[in-house]
């Protein structure tokens, strides 16, 4: 099911009595779910993605703008006859009934023609279990099972009514490091098995890239850019979306454009042509350095860690705007951790560079 | 399992009609929830409106074989009667003597031993505090019996001691206050000490202001208490110099039924409500929070 | 941690508690089971030196009493015909009152006022409104007073007037005033807490089951009465051991006759047994009442405990 969002925008009313400031949630939001893929809505906390994913099913309604299932506009719809499966970030399984309670309860809602029969029921709820792999567990009540198994539940329980579109509040955030990876390779394989329009929010990049088909960065209830995430991460429309994607993160320098030539600090570092001059932000991913010992790019070196298969270089620049550099650079360069300097050349098609004002990007042709 | 029937039915259905069904039964059952609890409220306010009415009607109007809702002559002088009658001048000095001075000491015992039992170290003090958890589930006539025979025995009867003395430690109010004195972080006690405070000091400085709220639902729940107790003062103490209202109340007026001067007698129960009312709508919070907690009235 | 300074100083806070603990808790608990196992002990003939022998005639004479069965009777009708119905109307005015919000806090407020309230004054309140309507003492030539709303009301609407609390009102009659008056009485405690219970329950469960299209019904019975369960046995419990030691509502109502005029001690409750025997210095007697009246608390206390451990454990 494709899910389509026309300028969905959701105002708060001002909670202080007082000032009657409105938060606008989200704004104006457009974007089209494409059938059958895996979407992440990512964010820092209050970005309006949560907002987003309950506007979508039903349990919050937006000020202005339509929610389409297929073609169906579905805007006005309460939430019980959208058709949506929905996981809560704490699972919000109800602790007084085992698994497979759970798991039956929204079936035991069904009226009228959708009814089914106990043994029917039964079977879906099986089904489900065996799909989150829980089929052992159906006894057991939710306290007595590890975070892990609560989320397949609450996932169990959101898919038995093969609901139209999936949609997963933070599924990964009450989890361990090591839980972490793994559940999110199961919503992978769940939904690749099932074929449902899901739709998930998180706030760590890492886990949206590394599981969604498309992600979409929102800030302050605007979309900041949609796409793949490779396509996202490494053509960024603005320093906020550079800044959010990636680990470890973007390096950003102050830096300015003249006769075509980009300067950090007084080090001319790369060829910009066609940008006008001004003062700019750059920023470089830590992939982007090449050890080069003739290389315009000149940093104070501060430490060196070992990673294994790759070098971090932790170095200070004057002009950084944090007040460390990291890059990561193959293990095979080896570094002398107690040189005094170190000095970079870039790959271009590493390097971003943004109006200082506006923070958007300001392309330039890579040779 | 991606293409199944429950999509279909989905489709062919009257989503408009669905929602406009929705919203009227919304709108239906917030109706009926809205009417369920203000004919509730109505009943139980009811008693309350007829006692204030009543209390201002004249015994004529009282009679009147169709009530009036609505007092024709304001009686106020039903209030003076009520007052002399039942001499509640005297009845709320007792009360309040007795209520003041036996919260007051109960405050301190309270503080001191939910102190010992939350900050302190010493043996034996599970085992005490499980002790006196326990005596909770004991009912209070249990101690009632014995109490009223230790009471003669002290020469206390008629007395203020009876009053003050016998129920002056609640063990629950222990409880409570050591609840809250436990959540105030231990490192605060510690660091006090470090820095030479007493431990008294450290009470008086950092505990007290902290736990007040409990101390002010304690205070208010104690007071009641002694504005509401009726049994005991009934045993030990019900000569004339040491009745507590709620006894005076019930003296003054023995019969409920039949031919009884109603006017007067709802005004002196207005009287005796209206404190518990002043407190009431002053200190609500308080009042409800230890409420909450408690579970057994007064 | 444990340094001698800092026991005796536990100590030393504990002295007041614990000194008038001892007399007035300790000592009682001790002396009531002594009085109560002691034949026929009266506290004036104990102190003139007389002396008794041990055995439990004091519980058989108790249970033989029909007094007793009488109060005994009395106390578990009313505990079984209240506890219900107050917590059922406190369950259905609490969650009507999480379901709204314009006017929450002022209907709160309104459902509260009767806990502060004093038992005998609005007892008092209760029997002038169920008061008669006609003649009272059934005797010729006495004054005829029209008085009672409630009976007002009653014939307002067509009905016969009913003789609810005066001489020669019946026993149910009585039953239904003292029962209306206990739940009205009852209400806000557990209104409270209910409603308490029911603000802590996360609003993800009830978003979960709108997702699911969860009708109100099994909304209500499937989840809210579930996840309340703890609050709703905790009011159960102690409405019942409040129940068990009914009395000055009945002192309030029917004065300290304990029922109506031509039938006194009729609606006598085990406290009031406990109190009569106390009077009449049979404290062997109102001992052994007294450890009757704490056995059944407890029994009745853990059957419920049971019943709830059971049906819910999360």
């Amino acid at each position: 099911m494709k899910v389509v969002l026309e300028n969905l925008t959701k105002i708060f009313p001002s909670r202080n009595k007082k000032s009657n400031e409105e938060v606008v949630a989200v704004s104006d939001f457009t974007f089209t779910i494409p059938d059958g893929k895996l979407i992440g809505l990512l964010g820092p906390s209050g970005c309006g993605k949560s907002t987003t994913l309950y506007m979508i099913s039903g349990l919050q309604k937006p000020t202005s703008g339509k929610i389409y299932f297929g073609d169906d506009d579905v805007t006005e719809l309460s939430t019980e006859n959208r058709g949506v499966g929905l996981v809560f970030q704490n699972y919000a399984l109800y602790p007084h009934m085992t698994v497979k309670q759970n798991i039956l309860f929204p079936l035991q809602n069904l009226k009228g023609a959708d009814k089914l029969s106990k043994e029917e029921m039964l079977e879906k709820a099986y089904n489900a279990a065996k799909l989150v792999q829980l089929d052992e567990l159906m006894d057991r009540k939710p306290s007595e099972l590890s975070g892990g198994q609560q989320q397949r539940v609450a996932i169990a329980r959101a898919l038995v009514k093969m609901p139209r579109v999936l949609l997963l509040d933070e599924p990964l955030s009450n989890l361990d490091a090591r839980l972490r990876l793994q559940t999110r390779e199961e919503i992978r394989r769940i939904q690749r098995e099932t074929g449902i329009t899901t739709i998930f929010v998180t706030h760590d990049q890492e886990e949206a890239m590394s599981i969604s088909d498309m992600i979409v960065v929102m800030k302050l209830g605007v979309v900041q850019q949609t796409g793949a995430p490779q396509d996202v991460y490494d053509d960024p429309t603005n320093l906020f979306v550079a800044k959010f994607l990636g680990t470890p993160p973007i390096n950003v320098f102050d830096g300015s454009v003249k006769d075509g030539k980009l300067y950090i600090g007084k080090d001319a570092v790369m060829d910009v042509p066609g940008v006008a001059n001004q003062d700019v932000t750059v920023g470089i991913r830590p992939e982007g350095f090449i050890l080069d010992e003739n290389g315009p790019l000149h940093c104070k070196l501060s430490s060196v860690e070992v990673l294994g298969r790759d070098v971090s270089i932790v170095s200070t620049n004057a002009a950084s705007v944090n007040p460390i550099i990291r890059s990561i650079i193959n293990a095979d360069n080896k570094v002398d951790p107690t040189r005094e300097t170190v000095s970079y050349s870039l790959k271009p098609h590493k390097v971003f560079v943004f109006n200082k004002e506006t923070e958007e990007r300001i392309h330039f042709e890579v040779k | 399992m991606a293409n199944n029937e429950s999509m279909k039915t989905m489709h062919d259905r009257d989503m408009q009609r669905v929602s406009v069904q929705s919203r009227i039964m919304k709108w239906v059952v917030k109706f009926f929830t809205y009417a369920f609890l203000l004919i509730m409220a109505l009943i139980v306010l009811f008693p309350f409106y007829w006692m204030i009415i009543s209390s201002l009607k004249s015994l004529d109007e009282y009679r009147w074989s169709v009530p009036s809702f609505w007092p024709q002559t304001v009686m106020l002088s039903n209030y003076v009667d009520a007052f002399t009658e039942a001499n509640l001048g005297r009845l709320f000095l007792n009360t309040l003597y007795v209520g003041v001075v036996s919260t007051a000491l109960s405050l301190v015992v309270t503080v001191l031993s939910a102190f010992a039992f939350a900050r302190l170290e010493f043996k034996g003090k599970d085992l005490m505090f499980g002790a006196l958890l326990a005596t909770m589930m004991i009912p209070g006539e249990l101690f009632t019996i014995t109490n009223y025979a230790t009471v003669t025995q002290l020469g206390w009867n008629n007395t203020f001691y009876a009053l003050i003395f016998p129920f002056l430690v609640s063990v629950f109010y222990i409880y409570l206050l050591r609840q809250n004195f436990m959540q105030i972080p231990n490192e605060l006690y510690l660091a006090a000490k470090v820095d030479g405070t007493s431990d008294l000091k450290y009470l008086w400085k950092v505990m007290i202001p902290l736990a007040l709220p409990t101390l002010i639902s304690i205070t208010i729940l104690k007071m009641m208490g002694s504005w509401n107790s009726y049994i005991w003062p009934r045993l030990v103490a019900n000569d004339e110099a040491h009745r507590m209202v709620t006894n005076g109340l019930r003296n003054a007026f023995t019969a409920t039924t039949g031919d009884v001067n109603y006017p007067v007698q709802m005004a002196a129960v207005a009287i005796v409500s209206a404190p518990l009312f002043l407190v009431f709508i002053f200190l609500r919070k308080y009042i409800m929070a230890g409420v909450s907690r408690s579970g057994i009235k007064g | 941690m444990v340094d001698s300074k800092q026991q005796w100083k536990a100590w030393l806070y504990l002295l007041p508690a614990i000194v008038l603990l001892l007399v007035f808790t300790v000592w009682p608990i001790i002396n009531t089971v002594r009085m109560a196992f002691l034949e026929n002990y009266r506290g004036l003939e104990a102190t003139a030196g007389a002396t008794f022998s041990f055995g439990i005639g004091n519980f058989v004479k108790v249970m033989q009493y029909s007094k007793f069965l009488t109060c005994l009777k009395n106390t578990v009708l009313l505990c079984v015909l209240t506890v219900p119905l107050s917590t059922i109307l406190a369950l259905l005015i609490a969650v009507a009152l999480n379901s709204i919000k314009p006017l929450q806090k002022v209907l709160q407020t309104i459902f509260f006022l009767p806990y502060v309230t004093n038992s005998i004054a609005i007892g008092m309140v209760f029997a002038a409104m169920f008061n008669i309507v006609g003649s009272f003492f059934s005797t010729e030539n006495e004054i005829i007073v029209t008085a009672g709303i409630i009976n007002n009301v009653i014939e307002f609407f067509g009905g016969e007037h009913i003789n609810w609390i005066n001489a020669g009102s019946s026993y149910w009659a009585n039953m239904t005033v003292m029962v209306v008056y206990i739940v009205w009485n009852a209400l806000p405690f557990k209104i409270l807490v209910l409603l308490g219970g029911l603000q802590n329950i996360s609003t993800q469960y009830y978003d979960a089951a709108k997702v699911d299209g969860t009708p109100r019904r099994r909304v209500f019975t499937r989840i809210t009465v579930p996840l309340l369960s703890p609050m709703i046995t905790y009011v159960v419990i102690t409405g019942f051991i409040g129940g068990f030691k009914e009395y000055t509502s009945i002192v309030g109502i029917f004065g300290e006759t304990m029922g109506p005029p031509d039938d006194a001690g009729r609606l006598n409750t085990m406290v009031g047994f406990i109190y009569d025997a106390l009077a009449s210095s049979s404290e062997g007697r109102a001992s052994a009442a007294a450890l009757i009246l704490f056995a059944i608390i407890l029994v009745v206390t853990m059957i419920n405990m049971q019943v709830s451990k059971r049906s819910v454990h999360f």
